[in-house]
Parts: structure tokens; sequence; C-alpha cells
């Protein structure tokens, strides 16, 4: 077995992916919260289209795209790996337990936050990355280029309650899975030190509010709006 | 004080075991739990009973013997180990659960009783500085900063008791790991072995069975040490780079 | 029998040095060939079975604890004494050696103290090279702190934790060589018997005690480093397992036991809450650096005090007696242990003791607060702070510690020679096991320092010796004698099994400690000892037919391990009796009554009792013989102790 296997099969090395992968994932949901932010333009979506089909056909995006594929899927992977491992070093259960008392939920259910947030991200891409990619969505011209009308799919999905409130909720989800992986993430790469880890902390708690307030608002922003 | 105690029987590592339960009278506040015990082993013992195993010696925080997971936490209910509990922290009348350490690692030998021998083969793995008796330099030969003395006594402080792994939901050994490579990695005198020792010492971790850290924290919450989670980001810090560094295939 | 303590000629100085010359060595390639057993993996035996490892022998280490790291020497918390001098403060080799001697009030032996303070100063470099965190200056050198009965400050400490910091380095390099292969280890094994082939020790016979098997184990020298055996006064500082029967067995085998009435009583321990009380804690000695002890100065204020009328901040300035300062102005606070035990045990005789039971003393901090600020005390001694909180139930930032002298440390043990052998040849004791080196008190901070000095430094030496004269012939397992002693061993376990007697081990334990503790505690009187003896000789009849030890032995059986050691206590009590009873004067940690200075202080006889008591066990039931190992004096004068 060479180095590299011998590491990534470590417990420490497992938990290397997660966390590389997890803060890779982090940075796409920086870049995905403030490209959407053009939903809000109230341009009737000239902006937003725009910037989706730079997003589809730039190369590097394209890259980044894969990379961010990559993640998700070595995230999901690694993520069962490690929760196997996790489960069988404990055969035997406690009749009772009071882990409430030394850990928050989120920090002890990262795998029900993570496969629920898995669900929904199946269910996203259907709805609208498929949609963009291959679904017959209409288009639209700006100038003399046509663009594929992704605002008016979006428009369309988030008229209907229940897509509005299945979004709403799967951000409180995404909330509580970073409230514990963005600090947690440092930690795993050895990033502690008494000067700049309670920054990391506060970065954290500020990230995993706002980034997934930001999302929901969407979804409501068009409810309420259109 | 009368109580009702829950406690796993077994009769060896083999046996399937369950939870019987006795009634205790008489329980003194005063009494250290580990008394308590003792006062209904006396009972058993006299009624021709099998008395309750437990692991226990020095009885005073130190040698790390005492275990039990008492009322689903390890140690009891305050961060301290079992033998320094007071029965004054419990109330009349309550049900007091009484469970073995509960690892893959951790085998259960009778009762209460788990072997704990993990630990010791992690440590054998690299948890030292090879230097032989004798032919080693003046202790003040290499002044080590205030600072970082403390902190490696901090690390060093660990009475190897196994309540992070209790703790753990993952039954993860980081905690006991990283204390031991933190304090040689923060010591001058463990520079020479830094790399090898943080190699090994993971991986007979990772033999030994235990979970992987999911940086709940729990293990620094009930650790009657105190030991803190930043020295499992130092034994990461300490990882990475060494399988990247060194020269160990 | 003329004892030979091997002590070599010469001047002081130069004794050890000449003597590991004229030492016999081992050929590096014939070590391989010889197989060491250490009983015990505390400081002595782990350091021991560690350096042995290392000079290439085979070692075969044992402890009936679960891993090495939990031998009772964790516990110590102060620090060591070394004579490094690194204060500038007047320390040297011969002052640690004329302390300790001092301090042992004269009942150790001049070469062994001699050698021991020689090689401390080697110990603080090993422990350093180990990564011990020793507490340090902010110039990144070593702190050192002051310690009962010296007035130089010499002892390297780690926190309040040393013995533990210590200890975890003699287990790393023991541990070392175990992933080395050149040590074997046998946790939760436990000596029952030492084997002897032709008159020498080949070998022992052990219990498993997860599987209750008996096994033999053969080799060309056996190191007992089973620690004290303070436990029997049922209630000590010791840990619940410490015990003597590796040495106790031995004894029977023909190892003589050397002062075993030497006890020392600790001053500062927690005292005792009630009846169902299963052993002591003890607050380190250091706390006496900056606390002060003290009681009420008069009955009726203690009687208010103890019921609860008066807190003790209450009472003023002018009404509190600091005796220790009062009556030894030059020490102080820091008077030996024994001094400072046996006048807290004279104040609360007369009426004035601060706790419902009327025996405890004060340790108060106040000043030390108002002085140095409550953080600078926390630094220090936090964590005893802590622990005492948390066993009382009270604040000792807040209001004054409550302390009493428990027993605490055993300066008798298994007689041996200068190089740590026993009489039985092949069979030594290191650390508290043995006798050597503490006379009749131990100093603070010293029994670390014994227990490496042992087994770093002396033994690695002196087995050369021995072994360099034995034959590299394996030893054979299968010689008779080892399955005769295993049948012995199984004969003794079916009988405790089958005596199925109605009363606890414990109970017994209680009985004896009961016993020991009001006879042979603190103060000892003729009259008294021999009550006692008496005592002791019915309560072993009793266990012999009245105990009761469940279960079988083919299992893990707390109970039966217990009953092993306590059917020994009973025994060893019996000698510490005889002992007692022989020494007709007052020394260090025994004092008799009888024998006191119009002051109430020790009153030795050096003309008649500067001898080490050596014992032979010669029978079941029968008076063990006495052989005296005078004691001669060279290099220092014998002087009433005085710590005025």
């Amino acid at each position: 077995m060479s180095w590299v296997t011998k590491t990534l099969k470590s417990t420490l090395g497992r938990k290397l992916v997660m966390a590389l992968t997890g803060l890779f994932l982090i940075l796409f949901l920086t870049g995905h919260v403030s490209g959407n932010l053009l939903l809000f333009k109230g341009d009737g979506g000239e902006a937003f289209n725009m910037y989706a089909k730079f997003m589809t056909t730039n190369p590097i995006v394209k890259i980044l795209s894969y990379l961010t594929y990559i993640s998700v899927i070595g995230h999901v992977i690694y993520s069962i790996a490690l929760g196997q491992l996790n489960k069988s070093a404990r055969p035997v259960g406690y009749a009772e337990s009071k882990a409430s008392t030394n850990s928050t939920w989120a920090s002890r259910n990262m795998g029900v936050l993570g496969t629920i947030i898995l669900l929904f991200l199946v269910g996203h891409m259907y709805s609208f990355w498929y949609q963009m990619h291959w679904g017959g969505i209409p288009t639209v011209v700006y100038g003399t280029e046509e663009y594929k009308d992704l605002y008016s799919v979006v428009q369309v999905a988030f008229q209907q309650t229940w897509m509005v409130a299945l979004y709403v909720i799967a951000m409180g989800f995404l909330g509580f899975h970073l409230s514990h992986g963005f600090s947690s993430a440092f930690q795993t790469l050895g990033l502690n030190h008494v000067k700049y880890s309670p920054a990391i902390k506060a970065v954290g708690k500020f990230y995993c509010i706002v980034v997934p307030v930001l999302f929901a608002s969407m979804p409501l922003y068009i409810y309420f709006t259109s | 004080m009368k109580l009702t105690l829950k406690i796993w029987r077994q009769k060896n590592a083999s046996d399937k075991g369950g939870f019987a339960t006795y009634p205790v009278d008489h329980v003194s506040k005063d009494m250290s739990f580990l008394e308590m015990l003792d006062v209904l082993n006396e009972n058993l013992t006299e009624k021709g009973e099998d008395p309750v195993h437990f692991d226990h010696d020095c009885r005073e925080g130190i040698c790390g013997t005492c275990s039990l997971y008492i009322n689903g936490k390890p140690h009891g209910p305050l961060q301290t180990t079992t033998c320094q509990l007071h029965m004054r922290s419990f109330n009349d009348g309550e049900t007091i659960t009484i469970e073995p350490w509960r690892a893959k690692a951790f085998p259960v030998l009778k009762d209460l009783v788990v072997d704990r021998s993990a630990f010791d083969r992690i440590i054998q793995a690299g948890g030292y500085v090879s230097v032989n008796t004798g032919g080693v330099p003046d202790a003040n030969e290499i002044p080590i900063p205030k600072t970082v003395a403390d902190l490696a006594m901090d690390a060093a402080q660990c009475i190897g008791c196994g309540a992070c792994v209790a703790a753990c939901k993952n039954a993860s050994a980081m905690l006991f790991t990283s204390a031991k490579i933190s304090q040689l990695a923060l010591l001058p005198q463990g520079q020479v072995e830094r790399k090898t020792r943080a190699e090994k010492m993971v991986a007979q971790m990772d033999a030994e069975g235990f979970g992987a850290c999911t940086n709940t924290g729990a293990c620094e919450a009930e650790c009657p040490k105190g030991i803190s989670i930043t020295n499992i980001a130092r034994m990461n810090r300490e990882y990475f780079s060494a399988v990247v560094s060194s020269e160990n295939m | 029998m003329i004892l030979d303590s091997k002590i070599p000629a010469g001047p002081l100085a130069e004794k050890w040095t000449k003597h590991k010359f004229n030492s016999k060595l081992v050929n590096p390639a014939n070590k391989r060939k010889y197989d060491v057993i250490v009983v015990g993996t505390g400081l002595a035996g782990a350091s021991a079975a560690a350096s042995l490892a290392e000079l290439g022998y085979n070692v075969k280490a044992f402890t009936f604890h679960d891993s090495p790291r939990r031998a009772h020497s964790i516990a110590a918390q102060g620090g060591i004494n070394a004579a490094k001098n690194y204060q500038n403060d007047g320390d040297s080799i011969f002052r640690l050696f004329y302390d300790t001697i001092k301090g042992g009030d004269y009942r150790a032996r001049e070469a062994n103290v001699y050698r021991l303070a020689e090689v401390s100063v080697k110990i603080i470099d090993q422990c350093v090279a180990q990564g011990v965190p020793f507490a340090r200056e902010y110039g990144g050198l070593l702190a050192n702190r002051s310690f009962g009965g010296a007035q130089v400050s010499r002892t390297f400490y780690a926190r309040g934790q040393t013995g533990q910091q210590l200890l975890l380095g003699a287990y790393s390099a023991l541990s070392r060589q175990v992933a080395n292969g050149k040590v074997k280890l046998y946790p939760r094994t436990e000596m029952m018997d030492v084997v002897m082939i032709d008159g020498h020790a080949r070998g022992i016979v052990t219990r498993n005690l997860i599987t209750g098997a008996v096994e033999t184990h053969a080799a060309h020298a056996v190191l007992l480093c089973t620690g004290g055996y303070g436990n029997v006064f049922f209630l000590s500082t010791n840990a619940m397992g410490c015990n003597v029967t590796a040495a106790w067995r031995a004894h029977k085998r023909g190892a003589y036991f050397a002062n075993p009435c030497f006890t020392q009583i600790h001053p500062t321990c927690i005292p005792v809450s009630g009846d169902h009380q299963s052993k002591l804690t003890l607050m380190s000695e250091s706390l006496r650096n900056d606390g002060r002890v003290w009681v009420p100065a008069t009955k009726e204020t203690a009687e208010k005090l103890r019921k609860g009328q008066i807190k003790a901040n209450d009472i003023k300035e002018e009404d509190r007696d600091y005796f220790l300062e009062r009556k030894y102005p030059s020490f102080g606070n820091l008077v030996p242990r024994d001094v400072a035990s046996r006048n807290a045990k004279y104040v609360c005789d007369e009426g004035r003791g601060v706790n419902e039971t009327g025996e405890a003393v004060f340790l108060d901090f106040r000043d030390a607060i108002k002085r140095d600020s409550r953080k600078v005390i926390e630094q220090k001694y936090g964590n005893l702070f802590d622990m005492y909180k948390q066993i009382t139930g009270e604040d000792p930032y807040e209001v004054p510690m409550m302390i009493y002298p428990a027993v605490h440390y055993t300066m008798g043990g298994l007689w041996v020679d200068y190089n740590l052998m026993t009489t039985i040849p092949g069979l030594y004791a290191l650390g508290e096991a043995n006798f050597s080196d503490h006379g009749a008190n131990r100093l603070g901070a010293s029994a670390l320092m014994q227990g490496l000095a042992d087994g770093y430094f002396v033994i690695p030496y002196t087995i050369g010796d021995y072994l360099a004269q034995t034959p590299p012939v394996k030893v054979d397992v299968n010689h008779p004698e080892f399955s005769k002693v295993a049948m012995e061993v199984k004969d003794r376990i079916s009988h405790l099994l089958n005596i199925d007697g109605k009363k606890t081990v414990d109970h017994f334990h209680k009985r004896l400690g009961k016993i020991m503790w009001n006879e042979c505690g603190m103060a000892r009187t003729e009259e008294g000892l021999k009550k006692a003896k008496a005592e002791i000789k019915a309560l072993k009849k009793e266990f012999w037919s009245d105990v009761k030890v469940l279960g079988a032995n083919e299992e893990l059986n707390l109970s039966l391990e217990k009953a092993h050691r306590v059917a020994d206590f009973i025994e060893l009590g019996e000698l510490m009796i005889d002992d007692a009873l022989n020494r007709n004067e007052s020394c260090g940690g025994h004092f008799r009554e009888e024998y006191q200075t119009p002051e109430g202080e020790a009153l030795r006889d050096d003309e008649n009792y500067a001898y080490v008591a050596a014992w032979k066990y010669v029978g079941e039931n029968q008076e063990e013989e006495l052989y005296k190992e005078p004691l001669v004096f060279e290099n220092v004068k014998l002087t009433q102790r005085s710590y005025k």
C-alpha cells in the first residue's frame, strides 16, 4: 500500500477528505449564494439568466463545477465510510446516554443532516440544474444572443407553496450542518490557534446563519412578490 | 439516602450480560461513589451473591483505573473521576444506571471491568522519547519556555482512564492519543522522533478499532483532567505534515 | 547467618564509583542469555525493567494492574529531590545525604543514602530527556520548591502531579522496550510466590487475575518492586490494591524483613469522615510551604468550633495557636513529617481538634493568599485545592483546610544489601519494597528519588555482578520446584475458597487496621503492643476459619485477590508489633511513649538500637528470629534531631 492510500485509509486521512471537500463545498455555497442574489435585481431575470449561461459555459467554471461534483461525491462516500467505521467502534451501545450535556445536537447528527441535505440536493438539481442542461426550457433573447430562461423556471417553481416550504426547511438543515461543519473542518485540518480559533468560530456562526437565510429568502421573495 | 442501582452484570467476556437492580439504603452524602459500591458489595457477599466487579485503585483521581458510565455520562455527573465523585451529587430516591465503558477496543471482562490495554499498545507504538538510561545531557542544558512546558504539562496530565472514548459517540481515542503526541511534539526532547511518532501512534490507534473524531467535543467536556481538543488539532497537524514529509514509506 | 551489607570499603564519596568498577560485568553478547523477572511496574519496577532491557537482558514485567501506568507511584504529588544546587542556595550531594540521614533519625545506612544523593542528579537529567514536563521558570530553566526537613530548595516538580509524570516517563521507557520485544509485559497478573532452586531465586508463580490460571515463570534473577505495606492499617493513603503479598511470600521463603515497624504517618491528609471510609487522601506536603497549621488556643474555643457555634474564620489571631511555628521557630510548618504528625495528635489529644470527630487541625492559606494573591496560590496548588473541595465539599480558598495525619509510607521492607539483594541470592528488592534508604522516617520528595535511583542507576550495575557469576544457561521451568510451588499456591487458593465462613474479607481487614492504628500507629506502648499481638493472633485464627470468599478461581474474583492479601497483612501485622516491641526507643516514625524527652520529642537510644532489625521467618505460627545489622556512622555525628 502506498503512503497515499495508507493515509487516505486512516481515520485522520478520511477526516481530512471530509474537511477538504467540506470546505470546498463551503466555497461553492459562497459563490452560489452570491450569484443567486441576482434574483433580487428586479430586471426580469436578465442578469440572472446571463449569469446562469456564464456558469454553464465558462471553461474555468466548468473545471470548478467538476471539482464540486467530486467534492459532493467524495464528501458523501467518505461520510458513509467513516460512519460505518464509527458505528463499528461501539458494537454495544449505552442503555442511557446524556450526550446532550457534552456536545451539540448538530455535531452528533451530521450524518442525518447530511442525508437530508443530499436528498434535497437531488431534487434541487433535478428542478434546476438538469432543466438548465438538458430540460426543454424556454429561451429569451437579450441583445442578439439567445439565453435559456432559467429565471422563469425559478419563478414558476416557487409559485408552489410546498416547494417554497421544502426549500426553507432544507436551508434550516443546511444551517445546522454548517454550524458544526465550518469550524470542525478547521479543527480537522489542525488549524487551531489560541489567537485565530475564536475568529474562525465566529465566522462559522455568522456563515451558518447568513448563507442559509439568504438562500431561503430567495423562494420566499419570489413567492411573495409575484 | 435510599437509592436504586441498575448495574450491568456480565460473568465474563463471552457472556451476553444484562442489567440487575439493587436497592441500597443508608447511603451517606459524604461517601464516595465507590464507597457506596463497597457497601453494596459487602451486603452482596454476606448474602452469598457475587459482588459487582469494577476497576479502581488509588481513589484519589490520578491512577485512571476507575471507570463506570453513570447515568449516561462517563465518571458520572461531574467532570471528575468516579472515585472523586461523592454521593452528595445524587438525590434521595434516585435510580442510578451504571454501565461499563462501551467500545470495541475496550471489551468487557466482567461486570463493569473493561480491558483498556489498547491504550498501552498506542503508547508502545511511539509514545516515548528513545533515550536509554544514562548518557543524557544535563537537565538544564536545553531551556524550555515556561509557556511551552506548561502546554506540554496540560497534555501530559492525561490519566489514561478512557473517559474520552466512553464519551465519544464514535468511541474515538483521539483525545488520548493526541495528548501524548502533543506533549512530546511541544518539547524539544521529542523533536527527533516527532514525525515517526505521529504516524505510528495514529496507525496503532486505528488498528485497535477506535472510531474517528467528528469534533463533537464530548471528550473534552467529560475528561476528568480537562485535556483540550486543541491537542487533537495539533495531532492532526503533526500527522498530516508527517505523512507528506517523512521518509517512512 | 551474619547479615553482610556488602558496603564497599573506602571514603564515603568514593564507595559507589569504586563498587561499580569492582563489580563484574556481563559480556554484551551474553546479556541476551539472561532472563530477569521484574514484579511491579511502579517507579522502581518500570525504570528497572526498562533499563535492564536496554542493556540487553530479557525482561518479564508483572503487574496486578491493568496497565503499568496505574502503579501507586503515580499518586505522589509534591516532587522529587535532587542535589542539583540549581538555586545556588548551598545544596550539595553531601547535604542531601546529611538531610536524609538526619531526617531518617539515624537509622539508615550511610553508604546507601550517600549513593542515593549521588545519583539523584542523574535522575532529573534522565527524566527531562524522556520528556517529563517539570515546572520551569520564565527563563526556561527548571524550577524548584522547598520541602519538609530541608533548608534548601531542591525539589523538582510537575505541578501537583510529579509522581504521575515521573511514572509516565518510566512507563514510556518501559513501553519502548515492550515494543522492542525486550520486555514481555504481564498485566493483571499477581505474583503468588517465589521459586527457589539450590538456594537461589529462579522464578515466580503467578495468578492470572482474569482467568485464574496459576502459571510459572523462570529467570536468573527476580526483582521485587512491589511497593509498601501501608494498607496493613486498612485506612491509609495507599491505593486500594497496594499489598505486601509479593514481599511477604518472599519473606516466608527466606528473605529477611527489616524494620517492619517503621511506618510514616503523613501529617497532611484529609480527615476521616465516617465508617464507610475506604481510604485516606493525602494533600501534598508542599502545601506546608504556604499553609499555616493551627488549632484554637483553648479547648473551649475548639469545642464551640466542633459544635458549629463559631466558624474558623471568626477566630481571632490571638486565639489561634500556630503550634508548629511556636514550637519549632526555625523550621516552622516545614518540620519533618513525623514531628508534624505527632504534634497534630498532641493538640487533638488535648481536645483542641477542629472537626466533628475532634481529629483534625487547620491548614490555613489565608495569609498566603493575602501575601501572594489568589492567582499565585491557584497556580501552585490549584489541583490540590480542587481535590479537597471535591472530597469535603468545602472551598479552601475561603475556609481553612482541615487535615489529620494518616499512614502514608513504610520505611521498613525486605532487607537488602548494598546491591539491593535480599537474603535470598538472586532475589532483589527495589523502591519502597526494601528498607534501605529512609531509616526511621522518610523526608518528603525522597520516595520518588529512591524508586528511580534503584531502578535506573543502581540495579543495572549490581545485578550484572550477580549474573556474571551465574552461568548463562536457561532456567528450566520444568524443574520440579516450579510445579511444587505452583501446587502450594493452588492449595492455598482452594483452601481460601473452601472456608466458606460468615465474614467478608474487608471485615477482617478493617479489624486488623483498627488494631494496628490504635496500638502500632502514631504512638506505641509496650502494653498496647502486647495486647495487639494477642488480638492479631486471634484474628488470624478467625480469618482462616470464618472468612467468606465467594466465586471460583477460574474467573476475575476480587474477593479472592483481597483474601490473599489480607491473609498476608495479618501475618505482617504481627511482625510489625514484634518489631515495635523489640525497639525500646523512639525514632522517626516509631514513637514509643515510654521513650521521650521531657519536651515530648522522640528519644533515641543509639547505644542499644543503632541497628537494622532484620527478621527471619522460621515457620507457621512461630516467633520470628531477629538478626541485627549494626549501623556504623563514620561521616555524620549522631545528634538528637532538633528542628527548633
